[in-house]
Order: structure tokens, then sequence, then C-alpha cells
């Protein structure tokens, strides 16, 4: 990877941590409402599987897709817009944190039901297979949802019809708050991947240089022809399930042991170590995202709520 | 026109669609090789192939997400469900994607997409594949729901209904696929959301749709001949309703009946009636009365089948009654 490309993605992982850290905080004073996933933690799985992707390869990714909208390129403005409902938000103030999308940037959502995006990335592959694009379709689920009906129909169908498409477990270790050893029958996700006769590797979710290398030779390889793929990207989160999560379940060394390898700081140290930058000017990097962030939420304080009199614009795409 | 079966109507719809836009394919349980469960696509794997009629496994929540996924990258997709009992294995992508998508993303993503099923009981399958809950899926605004009674307005709504913007619900009803009608020759559509009048009358207005058309027919037929003209008004999309025939016809004969094959409660015997009460409130001569599906779980014997499903005897009876 070029210098240049190693640093953006170094500016983004920071961009999605200042948004989310700041997020937060507008979350505790109520100017974001709803359910709000951080992503704080995983930042290099998207970075580094998005970064890797042609602007032709589509991306689709459960709620947790803060991370994911950033590295596809909406820009912060309108994501925090999104987060405070405004109407210049990516989807208008009608989606909020769970829903975000933007269609040219072939981005699909952001979608909230546990799963639910899997049959739906099945026919967004199948879409340009039916047209004869070279797309690969990059389907993004945390391992809790590798338990329910959708993943085992959609993987399946994927193999049958031979889809070009990525399957990506993002293992966070905990489905809300229980761990994948009490919710699934086998904890390496990359198992279940075996019974539908799909090629699988594992991936150090704090590496974004893993991932990415990870995820250009799999759609390097589902491009030729290989037939769907599963990564399995071993991660955690820092912060909670979601802002209302007590965290019981977990113990305060464990995240700090985790937090030992966060992957901002894996990412510094590798490129101080490979001289593509000193420490001084990721500092700036650093604050260059910071400053980013913060005139984001201006631009979001400032926009317009949505007017009560498009309340029903968009129920159906044709006039009634 | 030519006289056609609801089976030969609704494959006519498909077939001539699929020749003028290559977008359009078929997908779902034995589409392909078998024909349809109901052969309502026979025929159609030899000239099409099996690209664009797509035999998939028993997999619903697959049949429908793949479907929805396909129309959001442009194609036209027409997923086909075995029995609209089915649909509840994918109720959840029905309802939590296909209605929502459009609306919950600004109106970025554009879903082209038809489903059809299979809906009404009457051929002893037992309780749980003679449902008919079409109003269930009326309930969530972003869903179209089309559900025609005769062969002519099931080829102009499915033909509507594929070339839509707008994920739609095509409920077809199992025991009418026989049901012979007169079709207009050639290329035709019927645009979705408008009720008709199938029949003028000026005593009672009864509002119907699907199955509840061939009864209620049979029923002004009989009454016709004691006397009483029941105006018939089909409302062959359930969402968006259409009231306007509705409410004109029942200003004019002040009295109606609705007839569905589905159970009462909740039902669009209550919806219509409802609008009928907020709307024409000062027209109304008698209690609208509702003509529907007993309330039990349809059992197999088939008399107990018959006597739990609304029959023309008892909407001639429920007339007689508004009258």
């Amino acid at each position: 990877m070029k210098k240049e490309k190693l640093l953006d993605l170094y500016y983004q992982m920071t961009l999605i941590r200042h948004l989310e850290e700041s997020g937060a905080e507008l979350y505790q004073v109520g100017k974001i409402g709803g359910f709000m996933h951080l992503y704080i933690g995983q930042e290099a799985v998207s970075t580094g599987l998005i970064a890797a992707r042609k602007p032709q390869d589509r991306v689709i990714t459960a709620y947790r897709d803060h991370g994911v909208a950033i590295n596809c390129g909406i820009p912060a403005n309108e994501v925090m817009a999104e987060l405070m409902g405004k109407s210049t938000g990516i989807s208008k103030g009608r989606g909020g944190s769970m829903h975000m999308a933007d269609v040219s940037r072939n981005f699909w959502g952001g979608h909230a039901i546990v799963g639910a995006h899997m049959p739906l990335a099945a026919g967004l592959a199948l879409g340009d297979k039916y047209a004869g694009r070279d797309g690969v379709t990059i389907c993004m689920f945390g391992e809790g949802a590798t338990n329910i009906g959708y993943f085992h129909e959609a993987v399946n169908l994927s193999k049958v019809w031979e889809l070009p498409l990525l399957w990506v477990c993002e293992n966070n270790i905990y489905g809300m708050g229980t761990d994948v050893r009490r919710a699934s029958a086998v904890s390496e996700i990359q198992q279940k991947a075996e019974g539908y006769g799909i090629a699988h590797t594992g991936v150090d979710g704090m590496d974004v240089i893993a991932v990415f290398n990870a995820a250009i030779k799999a759609l390097e390889e589902i491009r030729s022809g290989s037939g769907p793929q599963m990564l399995e990207i071993k991660t955690y989160r820092f912060r909670g399930h979601s802002m209302g999560d007590p965290e019981r379940y977990r113990k305060a060394e464990e995240v700090r042991a985790w937090q030992e390898h966060d992957p901002i700081k894996n990412f510094h140290a590798y490129l101080v170590k490979n001289r593509k930058a000193t420490a001084k000017a990721l500092v700036e990097i650093d604050s260059h995202a910071r400053a980013d962030v913060q005139k984001a939420i201006e631009f979001a304080e400032a926009s317009p709520e949505p007017g009560l009199d498009t309340l029903f614009d968009h129920v159906y795409a044709e006039e009634m | 026109m030519t006289r056609l079966t609801m089976r030969e109507a609704i494959s006519q719809a498909m077939w001539e669609e699929m020749e003028r836009d290559a977008n359009i394919f078929i997908l779902g349980e034995e589409v392909g090789v078998w024909g349809g469960s109901y052969a309502v696509t026979k025929g159609f794997f030899d000239h099409f192939g099996g690209e664009r009629v797509r035999d998939t496994p028993i997999s619903e929540a697959a049949i429908v997400g793949a479907a929805i996924g396909a129309a959001l990258t442009g194609l036209r997709p027409i997923a086909e469900l075995m029995t609209i009992n089915f649909a509840f294995s994918a109720m959840d992508l029905i309802v939590n994607e296909a209605a929502k998508l459009h609306y919950m993303f600004g109106g970025q993503f554009v879903l082209p997409l038809v489903i059809r099923a299979v809906s009404g009981g009457g051929r002893q399958l037992g309780a749980t594949h003679s449902q008919t809950p079409d109003v269930i899926f009326a309930h969530f605004p972003g869903l179209k729901v089309v559900s025609p009674g005769t062969p002519e307005d099931a080829k102009g709504l499915l033909k509507s209904a594929i070339r839509s913007d707008d994920p739609v619900l095509f409920i077809e009803n199992a025991t009418m696929y026989q049901t012979k009608g007169e079709v207009p020759e050639g290329d035709y559509v019927i645009p979705i959301g408008r009720s008709k009048i199938q029949r003028p009358g000026k005593d009672v207005t009864i509002v119907t749709y699907s199955k509840g058309l061939e009864i209620s027919l049979q029923a002004a037929e009989t009454l016709s001949g004691e006397g009483v003209q029941a105006e018939v008004v089909d409302l062959r999309t359930l969402r968006p309703l259409d009231m306007g025939p509705v409410i004109e016809s029942f200003m004019k004969t002040n009295r109606a009946v609705i007839v569905e094959e589905g159970w009462k409660s909740y039902g669009v015997g209550a919806e219509v009636s409802s609008r009928i009460y907020e709307q024409a409130f000062d027209y109304l001569d008698a209690p609208v009365v509702r003509v529907a599906q007993k309330e039990v779980p349809l059992p197999y014997n088939r008399s107990l089948e018959q006597s739990a499903l609304p029959q023309a005897a008892d909407v001639v009876a429920a007339v007689r009654e508004v009258l």
C-alpha cells in the first residue's frame, strides 16, 4: 500500500473514533436519540476491508454502521447530521444511527434486524452476476448473526448459486451480552462456512493491514470466479453493545487487556516502525480528524430539522 | 377479447413482460423445471432459461431477501411464494425490509419487486395451508397489496405490479386458477389502487375482492331473481385502498355488505365499514354487515371446512339483513 493510502486509513480510523466519542457525548445530553451502537475498538475491520474494495463492490452491514459509513466515503457531516436526525443527514433524518446508506457510494446500509440483511446481500450479488458485472458484494455481520436462520439460508444460497459474495463475520465475542461460547455451537465461526463448502480464513481484526490483505486476496479470488468466501475477523468492542449497556457480562480487566491491542495504537506503531510516518505527522492527522468531527457537529447543529410537511415523503417511490 | 383462465392470464402477464424486459426474472420453489406448483410458470424454464426462471431451495427468507437485494440493483424480480402461509417464514423481510427501505434511507433505495403468493382455503389442506391473511400485509405502509378477482384484472394488475417501482404483494386465490373470464387482447395495464364496480345495482352495495367477488356475484345473481339489484364493488387493491367507488355506490344505495374470505376480526370488513362510517355516516340506512370466515383454524374435513368459509348464501342472507 502506498504511504498516502496508509495515512488516509489512519485518518479514517481516527475520524471514526473521534466521531463516535463525540457521538456518545451528544447522546448523553440528548442530542442523539434512539439506539446507538459504537464501533470503537473495531475500526480496523471496516477500514481495512473497505480499503480493499473496488468502486463496483457493494457493501452492506448491520446496525453498527457509523464506521462503515465513513469508510465508504460518506462525509462526517452527513453521518453526524443523521445521528442528530437532521434533514441534511444521509438518510434525511429518517434512518438514524442504525440506518445509514449511500447508494451513490455503493453502501447499501445499515440494517437493524439481526441477519436480515444477509439474504439481501445474496440478492445484491445476484444482481451483479445476472448483469455480468464484476462487482463483489461485501456483507458484514456479527458473530451473533450466525445463529439465526438468515445466515444459513443466505450462505447456502450464495454457494448454490455461486454468487460473488464476501461474507465477513466480525467476531467481537459478544452478541449483546452473551458470550459466543454460550450462544453458538462452535465458537470459531468460520467452521460454519465448512458446512456450506465455502473457503474461509481467520483474520486479526485489530490489525488493519492484516484485514486489508485478507480482503484483497478474497475479493480477487471471488472476482476471478472462486464463488463466495468467508472471513472471520476477530475483534472486540471497547464500549457496550449500545449506549444503555451496564456491561455486567464482562470484567473491566478483559476490556483493558483488549485495549492494549487498540487497532489505532497498533496501526500507529506500524506506521512509525516502518517509517511511513513520524509520530508528529500522525498527531497532525489525528488533530485534523478531531477538527473535522467538530465541523461535522457544527454542521449538524446548524442544519434544519426535516419539515413536518415531509412526513409522508418516500413512503412509496411512485406517486399515489 | 379472448376467454382465459386466471392461471392463463397471470401466466401471460409474466410471459409478455419478460419478453419485453430482460431485467425481469422469476425465482421461487419449483418455478422452473417443475413449472410452478400451480403450473403458472409452465413452459417458462424452457423458453427463458434457468437464469431467468430460478429454482430456489425451500428457503423463503432467501427467496424474498434475494429478490429484495436484486431489485435494489435495478432488476425486476418476481418472487413466487408457493402459498401465502409460507410468507410468514419471510415476514420480517417483507415488513421490516421491503416495506421500509425506500422510506428509511430517505428515498435512496428503489425496489421494483413483486412477490406473488397464493392465498385462500377450500382445498382441504388443513389449517396451516389454507389461510387468507391478506389484510396482515395490507397493514404496512410501504407495501402495495393487490388481489384481483377476474382474469382481466389479474393480467392488467400483474403487469402494473411488475412495472411498479414499489414492492407489490400480488395475492392469487388457490381455488380461482380455473376461473374464466374475458380478457382484452394484447398489452394492457390496470392501475394499482383503483376499485371497480363489477356489477351495477341500486339497492345495496356489496364490497369485496378476490374470492369474495366470485361468491358476491353469485349472490347478486340470486338476489336479482328476487328483485334486489346489488352493486358489487371490487377493491382489487387492499393498499392503497380506493374508497371512491365504494362511497359513491353507498351514497346511492345507503346499505352495505362487505365480503371477504379471511377472518372477520380486524379484517377488510372492519376497515371498509369504518371508513364508510367516517365518510358517509349521514347516508347510512342500516348497520353495515360483514361476511367473512368463521373464527377457527380451517379444518381438513370438507364439510367442516366449507362451513367455516363464507358462501354465496351467507352474502344473500347478509343483504336481506341490511334491506
